[in-house]
């Protein structure tokens, strides 16, 4: 009984040091003049044409980069698991280097890189789609191999060869279906890592929703303060939404076991 | 031209293959080259390269002295205080997590919060910090009027290393849940019974079993909570626009600033520094875990 209080006294706690600046927040964002409450800083998100400038790129980004990191990665890890098992410790050594080495670092590198980038492509601002599947490379690597860790790939595709599939019928029509709920889960981390990704854009002069907001700050705090309650709520959501998703995997698999 | 046949017994040997098997992969190799290794190499080379690409040692030599040593000194004393703090704190209320239902509601949203602001909070939390404590915050100005107290009487502490201290706590606390639910969760019920059934209460039983056996776990967290606070950069950004007191934000000088003669090279030297102390930090954590698996 005495460990059940202290745990709720705990959570309570916990919740009070975590809520609080959300709370802050609401609060702050909704400041009138002369201490009247007021929406203009909410108003003032899609009144702003830079900031729904860089809201959308960043909206795009987020669906380029999560679309590129998938292309990228599950053919190759199906291919690897199929036909070359001994490219799988080094590509998986490649996926995850960038935990270990940070964005801050990365950029360092990237700028260079990005001035031939500039050149080949445009300046756009999309171009950073290529910098953010690199960033997104670990968590969609985990996700898509434990996607293929559950199902037994190996019969899958013997049988759909079997049946005269060709390999992109494979990769199209067999293994995308079955790992549909690790695919979705790596997009949507994907895309929650991008819409709040700040490093990389700001010092590579790109204008995306975070640098907008960072700029803003300088000159009008509320409306940036309304911004980031919004993408730290949206995050929230898009976090909580994967919980579930992940779940009915495990649903689905005890199922089928 | 005879269609290749693909046989259904021996799926991995199909004769009459048009293309090698390593064609597939070479798309990804070819994007992971250039958009990471090639960026990667460039600062780890350019951290031994003078203005015209010959080796030196100046550049790294330069980390051991003057304002980038402190700069390391701080940021390392930084990650350290926030790990520790996140550690012990992300812990206790793992625990209170893990104690309740795995798929009660309290787990499910102690869980995505964490998820957001371990991982994605950034920008948006340093405007968090604003709002609450900063100059006109909502806790600020409460204390302010109703208490009579000023919170920053000593300065702006928001904007300098115990603001920072503050912020990354915030997010150290959500990483701490994150890594070691699991390893709390791995816990087998059977010990704690085990305990019982010999006379130990509680405290025995974290004394001489959960304790020893979720130790190593709890280190290895410790140390990536080390890695992300050092490898942290937008939060610090936001908060702190003036100066450089740690790292990451003299990498931001280097980049942005004037760079001065001789020097064209220093962000890349502090790049290479960088990554040895988190590829330290994670390297230690990579032989924790190793430790813990042992258990499950």
């Amino acid at each position: 009984m005495a460990v059940k209080v202290v745990r709720w006294l705990v959570l309570l706690a916990f919740g009070v040091f975590f809520l609080l600046p959300l709370l802050a927040m609401a609060e702050f964002s909704t400041r009138g003049a002369g201490g009247t409450r007021s929406l203009d800083s909410w108003s003032g998100i899609v009144t702003d044409p830079d900031l729904v400038d860089a809201i959308l790129v960043s909206v795009q980004l987020a669906v380029a980069g999560s679309l590129l990191v998938l292309v990228l990665l599950v053919p190759t890890m199906t291919w690897i698991r199929l036909r070359l098992p001994r490219l799988r410790r080094p590509v998986e050594f490649l996926c995850l280097l960038p935990i270990a080495i940070p964005a801050i670092v990365l950029v360092v590198g990237m700028a260079p890189l990005y001035a031939w980038v500039d050149y080949f492509l445009g300046g756009s601002p999309l171009t950073l789609t290529f910098a953010y599947a690199v960033l997104v490379l670990p968590f969609a690597y985990r996700a898509i191999d434990a996607g293929l860790s559950a199902i037994d790939l190996k019969t899958l595709a013997e049988a759909a060869r079997g049946l005269g599939a060709s390999w992109a019928a494979v990769l199209l029509r067999v293994v995308v279906p079955n790992i549909r709920t690790a695919l979705i889960g790596a997009s949507l981390l994907s895309v929650a890592l991008v819409l709040g990704e700040f490093t990389v854009a700001s010092l590579l002069n790109f204008d995306t929703l975070q640098v907008r907001v960072n700029l803003l700050g300088k000159r009008n705090a509320g409306v940036s303060i309304a911004v980031s309650l919004l993408s730290l709520l949206f995050a929230f959501a898009l976090l909580f939404l994967l919980s579930f998703v992940g779940e009915r995997r495990r649903g689905a698999a005890a199922g089928e076991g | 031209m005879v269609a290749p046949v693909a046989n259904p017994a021996r799926g991995d040997a199909a004769p009459g293959r048009r293309w090698p098997a390593w064609l597939v992969v070479v798309p990804f190799l070819a994007y992971v080259g250039v958009f990471l290794v090639y960026p990667t190499a460039l600062v780890l080379i350019g951290a031994f390269q003078d203005a015209n690409g010959g080796f030196t040692l100046d550049n790294v030599g330069a980390l051991t002295r003057g304002v980038h040593l402190q700069a390391f000194l701080r940021s390392v004393e930084l990650s350290a205080l926030t790990a520790l703090l996140g550690a012990v704190l992300g812990a206790l209320l793992s625990w209170a997590v893990a104690a309740g239902r795995p798929d009660g509601l309290p787990r499910r949203v102690v869980v995505a919060g964490s998820g957001v602001l371990a991982q994605f909070g950034g920008v948006p939390l340093a405007f968090a910090f604003l709002a609450t404590v900063g100059f006109q915050g909502l806790v600020t100005q409460v204390l302010r009027e109703r208490f009579g107290v000023d919170l920053f009487a000593h300065g702006a502490w928001l904007f300098e290393l115990p603001g920072l201290t503050l912020v990354y706590t915030f997010f150290q606390v959500p990483l701490m849940v994150i890594v070691f639910l699991p390893a709390l969760d791995g816990l087998r019920p059977q010990w704690r019974e085990a305990v019982a059934s010999l006379g130990g209460n509680s405290w025995t039983y974290w004394r001489h079993v959960g304790g020893p056996v979720l130790l190593p776990a709890f280190l290895g967290a410790a140390l990536l909570l080390f890695a992300n606070a050092f490898s942290a950069y937008a939060t610090a950004a936001a908060l702190v626009s003036q100066g450089s007191p740690i790292v990451p934000l003299q990498i931001r000088g280097a980049l942005t600033g004037e760079v001065l003669l001789g020097q064209e090279n220093t962000g890349k030297a502090l790049g290479l520094g960088m990554v040895v102390v988190v590829a330290v930090a994670m390297g230690l954590h990579a032989l924790l875990q190793r430790r813990f698996a042992r258990w499950r």
